[in-house]
């Protein structure tokens, strides 16, 4: 891991970049944010980890822990909403059992997030499963596809 | 005799989620085996193109036989096979699967300026463009206009920012210009936070180098030779084919230095937005390129003085940049006799909620939100009623059924209580609870606000827990009027447009359905039966055949009842989740 990190301060350094650079090189590379990136960084470049933590929180794009092996994206824009976006994600919480404050899933199969809107409003509501999108989402149809992808794996 | 055949399938943001690819890899495939380029030599393409706009029947795709145009819906790559048979090398239209007439409806009331291309050009060929006449209003303005021309014209347009706020594109083009600054910037904003609302991500996919040649002549009337894209990282489609879409631009020396052959240069570098509501507002976006929390500061100084890196910057929706090229290709005067008499020209929208025909739709201003919702959009989905429509998304607010004749432009929409926006337009029906709506914006605004002001990151908490007790059957005596005042606090005291324009949607609904609020407060219910914890399930007793299938749907055992005898549920352990409600075939289970 040190290597690749090395690697985006060389970059940093070589154009002139900032911190969302920086934590946007490093999920890019490993998926999210590990402390360790950012001490090294710290100690690197001679930025406090405040000023890196304080970035990284701001942006919901950062992910400071590890994500599952699926990702699956429920939008809950405005469409989505009035669509009945929340029982596609209250069923998909309890359907992946995860539990209140985390959105993966303790076996590591699984992350949840939730995005305001993906803009395919059209086929609201929109739940995307690693990248394929599935709209007019049905809560059932989700859950069996996602059994599906578990037993595969398991 | 030759035929000629042009075959476009939609590939905007609804074509590709429906699945657009796989149908021109099908006509690709089928086109080929039935050996129609080949053998018949016939000239044939298959291409794909930008948002067609009726994402609802997508994928739609367009055969074209000798300039006679066919429109399929909602095509599958299994439908392809009988289509290429049947139709291209058989001449006959498969009848059962052509869009119907709602379609004509849909585009009938149309005018289309900034989507007019997007669905003929190719996105990713800058050829296809430029044969639509593309950068051709670049070359001419480069070669014999003066950065003042730029500016009348733009002025006598009429054009608007179409980001939210409505300013005169031409006036903030001059302020900009009178800075005095070696260096200035250009930034497009493509940063599309409003949630529910696609209209950026269309352009931009659809026909990209509009936008950059809006940006060039922006660039060339301020005296700018840097310019950026602000774009969310949320729309890889777009990211994608933007990167494209320069690459071929700087190929053709449309960008770069001595952009033809004149002393102007103009360089365009993307920047990846980290998912912030907070960084569409300018002085955000601009901290977030510097690469800091995007955190808002007072204005003044504004970014036309004191922007970017300290200097002078024009900060510009992407609509707006693209519909610069072809106020240049047909003139000022073409334009503005499009719309009212302070709003002119077009608005894109992305209809979207209970209506039949959702998609993007581009509308003249001042037109009315009945022909919009009625005409275009086909009516209500399900025969359901119109309760209202919101616009503006989360600084916007919702029109009751009642204001239908409203005309959609800039002041009758501030009139109504809510905003033009940058185009979301969500349809709600009479299952939508405007509690509930407005809790749902107030939501998003809390969690988005960044927090360098009190104002709005204690007042939206605040409204956030006053609207969550109503809805949880906890309002009390005065909290309307609670919410009413705080609401203005908030929109008075607040730093930057988040925090003064979070409160709208509170305020247009408290305006409009004043009602609904006090049935949630004084009578505990909710008469669209959305707010989960004012309901309260009950079986029908001589309805209910004791099936059982409601027990088993019930996660938390508050079903009984013996086979084939009615069943009963336990109030106390009733969690209100609706299961018993969505399984029950016998429509058995009331809710109330
Ligand atoms: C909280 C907030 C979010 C905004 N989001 C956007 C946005 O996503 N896209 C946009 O073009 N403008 C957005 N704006 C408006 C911009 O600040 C700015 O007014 C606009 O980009 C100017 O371009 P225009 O004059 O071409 O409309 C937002 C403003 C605020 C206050
Ligand atoms: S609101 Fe869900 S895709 Fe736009």
């Amino acid at each position: 891991m040190n290597d690749i990190l090395l690697n985006i301060i060389e970059k940093y350094r070589k154009k002139n970049g900032n911190i969302i650079f920086l934590l946007q090189e490093t999920q890019e590379a490993l998926g999210y944010i590990p402390k360790q990136a950012i001490d090294l960084f710290s100690e690197e470049l001679n930025i406090a980890p405040s000023r890196i933590y304080g970035v990284a929180t701001f942006y919901s794009q950062f992910r400071l822990k590890p994500t599952g092996k699926n990702i699956i994206v429920a939008c809950c824009g405005t469409a989505c909403h009035v669509k009945g976006a929340e029982k596609i994600i209250n069923g998909l919480r309890k359907g992946l059992e995860l539990a209140e404050d985390e959105d993966t899933t303790p076996d590591g199969e699984f992350t949840l997030e939730e995005i305001a809107c993906l803009g395919t409003c059209s086929f609201a509501p929109v739940v995307l499963v690693n990248s394929a999108v599935y709209g007019k989402a049905n809560i059932n149809a989700l859950l069996k596809k996602i059994g599906s992808k578990r037993k595969k794996s398991a | 005799m030759h035929k000629e055949i042009v075959i476009r399938v939609c590939m905007g943001p609804g074509g590709i989620a429906a699945g657009g690819k796989e149908v021109l890899g099908s006509f690709r495939e089928h086109l080929l085996k039935a050996g129609i380029f080949a053998k018949l030599k016939e000239k044939c393409s298959s291409h794909q193109v930008g948002c067609l706009g009726l994402c609802a029947r997508d994928v739609l795709v367009e055969v074209h036989i000798n300039r006679n145009k066919t429109v399929y819906q909602y095509v599958k790559p299994d439908m392809v096979e009988r289509i290429v048979s049947e139709h291209i090398s058989g001449g006959k239209p498969v009848e059962e699967w052509l869009a119907d007439d709602t379609f004509k409806t849909f585009y009938g009331k149309q005018m289309k300026i900034v989507l007019a291309d997007c669905g003929k050009v190719d996105p990713e060929d800058i050829n296809s463009y430029i044969y639509s006449g593309g950068y051709e209003p670049t070359r001419e303005v480069l070669t014999s206009w003066i950065p003042d021309d730029v500016i009348d014209e733009i002025k006598t347009s009429g054009l608007r920012g179409r980001g939210g706020a409505g300013f005169p594109t031409g006036l903030k083009w001059e302020l900009a210009r009178r800075s005095k600054s070696e260096i200035k910037y250009i930034i497009c904003n493509a940063d599309e936070g409003d949630p529910g609302a696609f209209m950026d991500r269309a352009v931009i996919e659809g026909n990209p180098h509009s936008v950059i040649e809006g940006m060039i002549i922006g660039a060339f009337a301020i005296g700018s030779n840097k310019g950026y894209v602000y774009i969310r990282a949320e729309y890889p489609l777009a990211v994608e084919r933007l990167k494209i879409a320069l690459k071929q631009a700087y190929e053709r020396r449309f960008l770069g230095k001595n952009i033809f052959n004149t002393s102007f240069s103009f360089d365009i570098d993307i920047k990846l937005g980290a998912g912030a509501f907070v960084c569409g507002e300018e002085t955000a976006l601009i901290a977030s390129i510097e690469g800091q929390r995007g955190m808002p500061r007072p204005k003044p100084p504004f970014p036309i003085s004191k922007g970017l890196w300290q200097r002078p910057t024009v900060i510009n929706n992407v609509e707006t940049l693209a519909n610069i090229p072809y106020i240049i290709r047909k003139g000022a005067g073409w334009y503005s006799s499009f719309g009212t008499e302070k709003s002119k020209g077009t608005k894109v929208f992305a209809l979207t909620g209970k209506i039949r025909n959702t998609g993007l739709i581009e509308v003249p201003m001042g037109i009315s939100l009945r022909e919009i919702i009625y005409e275009i959009g086909g009516g209500i989905e399900g025969g359901k009623a119109l309760k209202a429509v919101q616009t503006g998304g989360p600084s916007g607010g919702c029109i009751p059924a009642s204001m239908l004749d409203l005309n959609v432009d800039y002041e009758s929409l501030a009139k109504a209580g809510s905003i033009v926006g940058s185009g979301g337009m969500i349809v709600l029906d009479e299952d939508n609870c405007m509690v509930n709506m407005a809790k749902y914006f107030i939501q998003f605004t809390q969690a988005e606000s960044c927090g360098k002001c009190v104002p709005c990151r204690v007042g939206t908490k605040r409204l956030l827990e006053i609207l969550e007790r109503i809805t949880k059957g906890q309002g009390r005596d005065g909290d309307i009027e609670r919410l009413e005042r705080l609401c203005n606090g908030v929109k008075n005291t607040s730093l930057c447009g988040l925090g003064q324009t979070a409160p709208n949607p509170i305020l247009s609904t408290i305006r409009y359905f004043r009602e609904e609020y006090e049935t949630h407060i004084r009578d505990k219910k909710c008469p669209a039966k959305v707010c989960k914890d004012l309901l309260i399930y009950s079986i029908i007793e001589e309805k209910c055949k004791g099936c059982g299938t409601c027990m088993k749907a019930c996660p938390s055992g508050a079903i009984t009842g013996d086979k084939k005898k009615p069943h009963k549920i336990d109030p106390n352990k009733c969690i209100r989740c609706g299961a018993c409600f969505d399984v029950c075939k016998f429509k058995s289970v009331g809710r109330d």
